[in-house]
């Protein structure tokens, strides 16, 4: 279903990887490792047609995804360091708000936060939360509007062990309804089977 | 896709009101900046009344030109536009509607302020109706072109003071045609020619800095 082909990826004149194939079928979970600055969040970018690889392509369907863009973007959600929250909005506001900006006004705002346990703070403004808080309520934003891929970059980041296991669990029931996921982390956060690939620092000469 | 736009209109106008004090910054700024003219020329109302609209359509530049800074780089910052790029609607109208919101929150505060500054410069009843009435019509085409400048040099790290200096030769044919309006309508002639050039520099405004701000930022993001 996502296939990349021969993805390369050059940032500033430097190679970061090259030569990086995949394929992924519904309900397939994809862990990227590497150490830092080996281009995972380059990758994840990449596959939601934010930037352009250097050689290589990734296709949807069998369909190269730079010539569909506005179809792709609304298949995936990209959930990464700069979660695009406001701090002067509360926390249903913001989300209710990025749901409404990503086409789904009817989004389920209040279920997406109850599983990531912040419907307490549903009024609060955002510049309240803590950074665990925070990333979780970028998180909801994924059970909030259907989406089949799932690009998270250290998702697991500042989350306790309770809400990592909701993290889980909310990544687990997406694959087991027929989603795809794709994980940047540094092994924090666990998944069932999932294909693993390794980006190295610098390909090998 | 329409509703995309809204709900990022909608967004804006919040963000917009829950910081309301900063927008009175910039009115006071405004009021300030008036009254050094005539500490600094003097007090004549002969020659306050001759170089006054003029005063206030280079403040309400200004004004424009110093809130370019807030249009598209605490978004860039917080990842906003990174989401902007992956909604269903055309960044062309959501680009549109943050223009829009930014507009409300400064060019048509400034309008509406307009007769105020008029009346620290002493200038005739006429002139004080007509600055508003004209700078309704300016100001949109200030903030739209100003936003190619800011598009263009968002996240180069230069920020505001290089997109101004970009900018501000586009900005002048503006100046040039709002002020001609402006004074003919003060002064109780046919303001048609420049009124009508002024639209149209809305017009053209409003169909190619969208376009233009929208290649930037993907330029931007790439």
């Amino acid at each position: 279903m996502l296939e990349a082909e021969g993805l390369a990826c050059r940032r500033g004149g430097r190679l970061v990887f090259e030569a990086v194939s995949f394929a992924l079928e519904p309900g397939d979970a994809l862990l990227l490792l590497g150490p830092n600055g080996s281009g995972k969040t380059s990758l994840l970018r990449l596959l939601a047609g934010l930037a352009r690889p250097a050689a290589g392509t990734v296709r949807w369907r069998g369909r190269d995804i730079r010539e569909e863009r506005a179809e792709h973007a609304q298949r995936l959600h990209l959930v990464g360091f700069a979660d695009g929250l406001k701090g002067l909005l509360g926390v249903a506001e913001n989300l209710a708000l990025q749901a409404a900006l990503l086409g789904e006004p009817e989004a389920r705002v209040t279920a997406a936060l109850e599983a990531f346990d912040l419907a307490g703070r549903a009024r609060d403004p955002v510049r309240a939360l803590s950074s665990g808080q925070r990333r979780r309520l970028a998180l909801a934003r994924l059970l909030a509007v259907a989406r089949p891929l799932w690009l998270l970059d250290e998702p697991g980041v500042a989350l306790d062990r309770a809400n990592r296991a909701r993290l889980e669990g909310a990544i687990e029931r997406h694959r087991a309804e027929g989603g795809l996921a794709v994980v940047a982390s540094h092994g924090d956060v666990g998944l069932r089977d999932p294909l693993v690939l390794e980006l190295g620092d610098g390909p090998p000469c | 896709m329409l509703r995309a736009a809204l709900a990022l209109l909608r967004r804006d106008l919040l963000l917009a009101r829950r910081r309301a004090g900063e927008s009175l910054l910039v009115v006071a700024f405004l009021a300030l900046a008036t009254t050094l003219f005539p500490l600094g020329v003097g007090a004549s109302p002969d020659l306050l009344g001759r170089i006054g609209t003029g005063v206030v359509w280079v403040l309400a530049l200004l004004a424009v030109l110093l809130g370019l800074e807030r249009l598209f780089q605490p978004d860039l910052e917080d990842g906003s536009l990174e989401q902007l790029l992956l909604s269903p609607a055309p960044l062309e109208l959501l680009v549109l509607a943050r223009c829009l919101a930014h507009w409300l929150a400064t060019g048509l505060l400034v309008t509406l302020a307009s007769p105020l500054l008029g009346l620290l410069l002493a200038l005739p009843g006429e002139a004080l109706l007509a600055l508003p009435l004209v700078l309704l019509l300016g100001t949109p085409t200030l903030t739209l072109v100003g936003g190619i400048g800011a598009a263009l040099l968002v996240g180069s790290g230069r920020g505001a003071m290089l997109a101004a200096l970009l900018v501000l030769p586009l900005e002048i044919p503006v100046l040039i045609f709002g002020l001609a309006a402006t004074e003919a309508l003060a002064a109780g002639l046919d303001p048609t020619g420049a009124l009508l050039l002024l639209g149209a520099l809305l017009l053209a405004a409003l169909a190619f800095a969208p376009l233009a701000i929208a290649a930037a930022l993907r330029l931007a993001l790439e």
